[in-house]
């Protein structure tokens, strides 16, 4: 039904463009045109199509909302909770959708049967609707068409209006990820207090699994206590920079400074593909190969290891960021000013010398806010961790056992089906957010110490 | 990387047992003289695939017959019917007939398995080996280039899961990732490069779109299963949802891409569209934007290919499904191919191992195709302005 409106509504908008092209055209037989004819055109099909599809989403929207309303108003002596009510809505929609198997009360039915109606009543108002606000749009632009109106402006306008919503997008998305996290991360800390997540040093979210009613407010205080989740995530990426920076560092001043031109030409496409790479390939090497390597050694040497050590898993992490950081750092010291070397040449300064005592620092500060990119990415990859390292929290600084990350503890709560309203569904939210300020904070240092950095050599 | 490929070719081959099956009509428990398709098509395999495999070895006591059974798929009995019905005419003959190994044999042929371990600790005994040496003598044993890895949707059973279900997983989950963030990006960049006033909500609309380019996926999958899934509620575990969630992460790459490629576009260009009495969208339609589409199109690439190695945000979506369907439209229920790499992963069986690194190779494959393409039309199609 909504996919025939569309199209039809499309259609419409593409006769139209063609009919008010022919309109231009016997205009321009006894009168001047004010654009070119095709603007004509696009005039009808904007009027045509903008206000039916704008109207046709407000109220695909907001219709299942209304049409709840009306259902639960039969149910509102009841003194139900809002989650029961929620239950019999979802009742009543199966049932009206035949895939109901429960069994069926007078009432249920009944509402089921309204259900039905009022669907069917909205169904019709809307095409009515659209319409008549299709006859309404195109009959007003077919006037100021026949009366030969400024063309070009309008439709230049509506495209502007048009490019500016696509640009709130952007916006949208990010409002829409800080309140789809809030959300759920109040109700959270409603059931938890915000101080036992934290500062508490037990993070067991199973515990609190209840098959009916509410679980222990005693156990709830124990059990999320994210502490050892955010020091695994930043021991990880700590283990991780440790490979990362070093080599990554030098692979890009190299790159930058020494590498010939041939060199340059094939290694760069190179390590585009490398970092390229997905993290779920890693994962499976991490977990295949280093993990048991690392294991083995760590057994030779006389040392107790877990086969899914913290060491593992950050070394590999490390080696996925290498490509990162060097073309990041590439970048940033391709962009130090030419007259800087020329200057410490001129005064007889060897080219490590330069590079050492004069390039370096002058990229520093962009360095440094490459690095925090690639540790905002260290903290909040998920698949390497979720592999190779362990899914049980424990607080350690031991590199040889295992340790939990917030990424991984997301996975492993939310993988499967998830109960919305469940505290331990709702923690997993509550970690998405305190990830989300985390890489927030540090992309938001990282990205204005880089721009400062450009703008001091532009 | 060795590692994988010497581990993930051999995931290209089929191991097959060849053995004959006697079609008897007794045992199809079939009666009409000339049976019609539908008569073949509810016969009963049990017997004659039963026996096919016991033929083996005659001289097995009848408890033992499960062990004969456990070197072929479980899937033994359908393969032994869809021969028949292909071949009606098989009726009543003796015929030799390949059985698809099942994972552990199948691992024992390529040489993957340890066969100096106790007995105890196989999970292929003695016996079995013995079987397998005797068939691998008499050249019962073939190996053949594996297609129902490419055509089979995935399974339990090592020996018969193929990548089909989470290959079209992938692409319409990126077909949906294009339809949504390659419109709203570009017509986004056109806006805040060629016509977005400097002011505060302007700037704020820049940095916002600068930050989302490094917040970690896991977030957007929660975004996906907060909003898309709990608000909107699409249907779970489909291509629509992950590819929509995937299209909200490479929105601000593309963005970025966009961007960068319209401010290459040297002024003078403008200057000229304008001198000759274009307006200032006439000018950005017809000559900024198809000059900038080049840098625009190879980013976009690199976004997608991003994408495509994306696992977090769709796992959180639901994408983890056990499938073993092929889906056909984009709210059939799908996984995606580095899901399945997790899933697969993820299981215990060794016969897993070699299909992870084949299905890593078929996803590497595709990461440098993409990557190839949008290399080629940065480089070709690309203007110098000097």
């Amino acid at each position: 039904m909504n996919l025939i409106l569309v199209t039809f509504i499309i259609l419409l908008a593409f006769t139209s463009y063609y009919f008010g092209r022919k309109k231009a055209l016997v205009i321009q037989s006894s009168q001047r045109l004010t654009a070119l004819p095709k603007f004509y055109g696009y005039y009808l099909a904007a009027w045509c199509a903008a206000p039916a599809l704008i109207i046709f989403a407000l109220w695909s929207v907001f219709e299942p909302s209304i049409v709840k309303t009306f259902i639960l108003q039969d149910y509102t002596d009841q003194n139900l909770t809002k989650n029961e009510l929620q239950l019999i809505y979802t009742k009543v929609k199966a049932l009206a959708a035949g895939t109901y198997t429960g069994n069926i009360t007078n009432f249920l039915d009944e509402s089921a049967n309204k259900y039905i109606q009022l669907k069917g009543i909205a169904n019709s108002a809307k095409v009515a609707i659209i319409l008549a606000i299709l006859i309404l749009s195109l009959s007003f632009a077919y006037r100021s068409v026949q009366k030969n109106d400024r063309m070009r402006e309008p439709v230049e306008i509506f495209l502007k209006w048009v490019l500016f919503v696509a640009s709130l997008g952007a916006v949208l998305v990010t409002i829409g990820i800080v309140f789809s996290l809030l959300f759920e991360a109040i109700r959270f800390f409603q059931a938890v207090k915000i101080f036992d997540f934290i500062f508490g040093t037990h993070w067991y979210p199973a515990k609190t699994f209840v098959r009916d009613g509410q679980p222990d407010p005693e156990l709830m205080k124990d059990a999320f206590g994210a502490v050892p989740l955010f020091a695994g995530t930043f021991f990880i990426a700590f283990i991780a920079m440790c490979v990362a920076i070093p080599i990554g560092l030098l692979s890009g001043i190299y790159l930058s400074e020494y590498a010939g031109r041939g060199v340059r030409k094939y290694a760069k496409p190179i390590i585009e593909i490398l970092a390229g790479i997905p993290t779920v390939v890693y994962g499976f090497f991490a977990a295949l190969t280093v993990g048991p390597f690392v294991k083995e050694i760590g057994n030779a040497m006389g040392l107790e290891v877990s086969a899914e050590s913290a060491l593992a898993a950050g070394a590999v992490m490390g080696v996925m960021i290498i490509p990162f950081i060097s073309s990041l750092s590439d970048d940033v010291i391709t962009a130090v000013p030419q007259n800087l070397r020329d200057g410490s040449y001129a005064m007889g300064a060897t080219k490590s010398e330069t590079v050492k005592k004069v390039i370096f620092p002058a990229a520093l500060p962009g360095i440094v806010g490459s690095i925090l990119l690639a540790v905002s990415r260290a903290v909040g990859e998920t698949m390497i961790v979720v592999m190779a390292s362990g899914l049980a929290a424990n607080l350690t600084m031991n590199p040889l056992e295992s340790t939990s990350t917030i990424t991984a503890q997301i996975v492993v709560i939310l993988i499967g089906d998830q109960q919305f309203g469940d505290p331990k569904t709702q923690s997993a939210f509550a970690l998405g957010i305190s990830l989300f300020i985390v890489t927030l904070f540090l992309n938001v240092i990282a990205l204005s110490v880089v721009k400062k950095y450009r703008e001091k050599y532009e | 990387m060795f590692q994988i490929f010497s581990k993930g070719y051999s995931a290209f081959q089929k191991t097959w047992i060849v053995t004959e099956v006697h079609y008897d009509k007794e045992l199809l428990l079939i009666d009409a003289e000339s049976p019609s398709k539908d008569d073949l098509e509810n016969a009963d395999y049990y017997d004659v695939a039963y026996k096919a495999m016991t033929s083996l070895d005659p001289g097995l006591p009848e408890e033992e017959d499960r062990q004969l059974i456990q070197m072929v798929s479980y899937k033994y009995e359908t393969e032994v019917k869809d021969l028949l019905l292909k071949n009606p005419d098989f009726l009543g003959k003796i015929v030799p007939i390949k059985l698809t190994a099942s994972d552990d044999v199948d691992q024992v042929h390529k040489g993957n398995y340890p066969r100096d371990i106790p007995e105890k600790n196989r999970r292929v005994n003695d016996y079995q080996l013995q079987i397998y040496d005797m068939l691998n003598e008499r050249g019962d044993i073939l190996s053949e280039f594996n297609i129902s890895f490419f055509t089979s949707p995935d399974s339990r059973e090592a020996e018969l899961a193929g990548i089909a279900s989470s290959f079209m997983g992938t692409v319409f989950s990126i077909l949906v990732c294009l339809a949504f963030s390659f419109p709203i990006a570009v017509l986004a960049a056109i806006y805040l490069e060629e016509f977005a006033p400097k002011n505060k909500f302007t700037d704020f609309i820049e940095v916002n779109i600068n930050n989302l380019a490094a917040v970690p996926s896991i977030v957007f999958g929660l975004l996906g299963l907060g909003v898309l899934l709990a608000v909107f509620n699409l249907p779970r575990s489909t291509p629509l949802v992950g590819g929509i969630t995937l299209s909200l992460m490479t929105l601000p790459t593309i963005i970025i891409a966009a961007r960068a490629s319209l401010k290459a576009v040297p002024p003078s260009i403008r200057e000229a569209a304008l001198a000759m009495g274009a307006s200032n969208m006439q000018t950005t339609m017809h000559h900024t934007v198809p000059l900038s589409m080049p840098g625009t199109l190879s980013g976009t690439i690199i976004g997608l290919a991003q994408a495509l190695g994306e696992t977090a945000p769709l796992i959180l979506i639901g994408m983890v499904a056990f499938v073993n369907t092929i889906p056909g439209t984009p709210v059939d229920p799908a996984a995606s191919l580095p899901v399945q790499i997790y899933i697969w992963s993820e299981s215990a069986e060794r016969g897993f191992v070699e299909k992870v690194s084949a299905c890593i190779m078929v996803l590497l494959a595709f990461l440098i195709l993409m990557n190839l393409a949008a290399q080629i039309v940065r480089h070709k199609f690309e203007k110098k302005w000097s």
